[in-house]
């Protein structure tokens, strides 16, 4: 039924957006995207999340982290539609949706839905993650609309 | 208070406005800081400061040696981006107010449409690094995109819309209208033209979108005595602060300091201008640094247009409608209001407020007796 209307639609992503050059301090969230597994900079003295990943803790100044593998679900908190080329990436790919996603355990993310297109986007959408090899090793953490639940 | 009413804005000039200047970024600047000069009645060889953005191109010595200046006694540049003008003036009042300089002068000089242009990505995005390996590698690029997804989220917790942002971009280009050295000055915009523009990164239209300018201004602030002799009204500095990183709202932590510096309330505010890369900004600036609680009703009112508003804001035409100066000729214009000559003035203008960059600074001018 509505399961056949969402399906339809598919997200294609510009080939040319730049991938993630990230910190050293960042490195371990890509890493664990190529396991498939979402995790958040975790603050080994006081386990506050932070995103994007930290040098330092900025409740507690602490400088040890782990890594905590979180649900991937969360809802989206805002979007743009891009219409205008304003980068080359662009050109022949708008309008192209980005969703700001706050995710269940509380940090922010930035990513793109793979199954809502952009005229459909509403704040408060439930949404879940799954992992987009874009090539060249890099897996990037998109959303779609949440299932079961 | 600090240097508060001790500094005076005693000069201020500009080149043109145009999209192509055939100009370097550093002559742009020079003729802008030669007019404000002449305007303040300063000869080049008193200069002892000169305060630049950290994003000019033009550095101090460059400038200092075309200008001919024997002793550069304080330089300085503030960094972040383009939202730093009141800054800069923190600063240099500070300088003056110190002593550790007499005259300086804060400039800007840029080819902004025929040079770099800021509001493509290619120009100023990160190449997916530092924190553009988060946001860049899905379609967040520019300065617009992000300042787009506050606005839209800020539209579902307010209930302001697009059609609110587009009466202040009429109210803004009203004033325009009346500015000869404004890009706009010949052409008005109607409400149902800014609804009916092209979407940039929606919720931006057109016409949210600041202009794309290549031009140069500058700023000569000395002492407040120094500027009497002028026999004019004195832009007096009243107040000046900015805000960094924190938490929550920095126009909201900015208010507190400077009202509190000022010593002044903002009903006592007569004119006001506000940094607008977007016009959408203008409006949540008002309701965080407490001007208004509903930015929505006072543009449906007309609330900020000269003449028939309560609160007139951005009343050369602001960077939607007279230039892009990232945040100079909104300086430019605070101080011409206090001098009664603005091409769209406020009546006997007293206390003149003028927000350089949604929050990160600002400053409250007065005007003091010749």
């Amino acid at each position: 039924m509505s399961d056949a209307q969402t399906t339809t639609w598919r997200f294609e992503r510009p080939p040319d957006l730049p991938t993630p050059e990230p910190e050293p301090e960042a490195a371990p969230f890509f890493e664990a995207l190529k396991a498939g597994r979402l995790a958040i900079q975790r603050c080994v003295a006081c386990d506050a999340l932070a995103h994007p990943p930290r040098a330092m803790c900025r409740g507690c100044q602490g400088t040890a982290f782990d890594w905590q593998t979180v649900s991937g679900d969360g809802e989206v908190y805002s979007y743009v539609v891009t219409h205008q080329a304003v980068h080359p990436a662009l050109t022949g790919y708008t309008p192209l949706a980005t969703v700001e996603v706050a995710l269940a355990e509380g940090p922010h993310l930035t990513a793109n839905l793979v199954d809502v297109p952009p005229e459909q986007l509403e704040i408060g959408l439930p949404v879940e993650v799954v992992f987009e090899d874009v090539g060249d090793g890099v897996v990037l953490p998109l959303f779609r609309k949440r299932r079961g639940d | 208070m600090a240097f508060s009413n001790s500094v005076a804005i005693a000069g201020v000039g500009e080149t043109d406005y145009s999209r192509a200047s055939g100009r370097t970024e550093l002559m742009l600047t020079l003729q802008a800081i030669t007019a404000a000069l002449d305007d303040a009645g300063i000869e080049a060889r008193e200069v002892d400061g000169l305060m630049k953005w950290w994003v000019d191109t033009s550095t101090e010595a460059d400038v200092a040696a075309n200008l001919g200046i024997p002793d550069l006694a304080w330089w300085g540049e503030v960094s972040q981006a383009g939202n730093v003008g009141a800054a800069l003036v923190a600063h240099a009042a500070s300088a003056i107010h110190a002593g550790l300089a007499n005259v300086i002068v804060i400039y800007r000089g840029v080819n902004g449409r025929s040079g770099r242009r800021y509001g493509r990505g290619d120009v100023t995005g990160q190449r997916g690094r530092g924190g553009g390996a988060f946001t860049e590698p899905y379609g967040l690029l520019t300065p617009q995109h992000g300042l787009a997804m506050a606005a839209r989220r800020r539209m579902f917790e307010t209930g302001i819309t697009s059609r609110h942002f587009g009466l202040q971009a009429v109210a803004q280009r009203s004033h325009a209208n009346r500015n000869p050295r404004a890009t706009f000055y010949e052409r008005p915009l109607t409400l149902e033209e800014h609804q009916a523009s092209r979407l940039i990164v929606d919720p931006f239209h057109l016409f949210d979108c600041c202009l794309e300018t290549d031009g140069g201004g500058a700023l000569v602030l000395t002492s407040a005595d120094r500027a009497r002799e002028r026999g004019r009204p004195v832009p007096l500095i009243r107040a000046a602060a900015q805000a960094g990183s924190g938490v929550g709202s920095p126009a909201a932590r900015i208010a507190k300091r400077l009202f509190d510096m000022a010593g002044v309330a903002r009903d006592d505010i007569d004119v006001v201008q506000i940094y607008d890369h977007f016009g959408p900004f203008v409006l949540f600036a008002l309701e965080d640094y407490g001007f208004v609680e509903d930015a929505g009703r006072l543009v449906e009112e007309g609330g900020t247009t000269v003449g028939s508003g309560r609160l007139p804001v951005n009343t050369s035409g602001g960077h939607l409608s007279e230039a892009y100066m990232q945040g100079m000729n909104h300086l430019i214009e605070a101080t011409r209001q206090i001098r009664g000559e603005s091409t769209a003035q406020v009546a006997n203008a007293t206390f003149s407020f003028c927000d350089t960059g949604i929050g990160t600074g600002a400053m409250i001018l007065e005007r003091g007796e010749p």
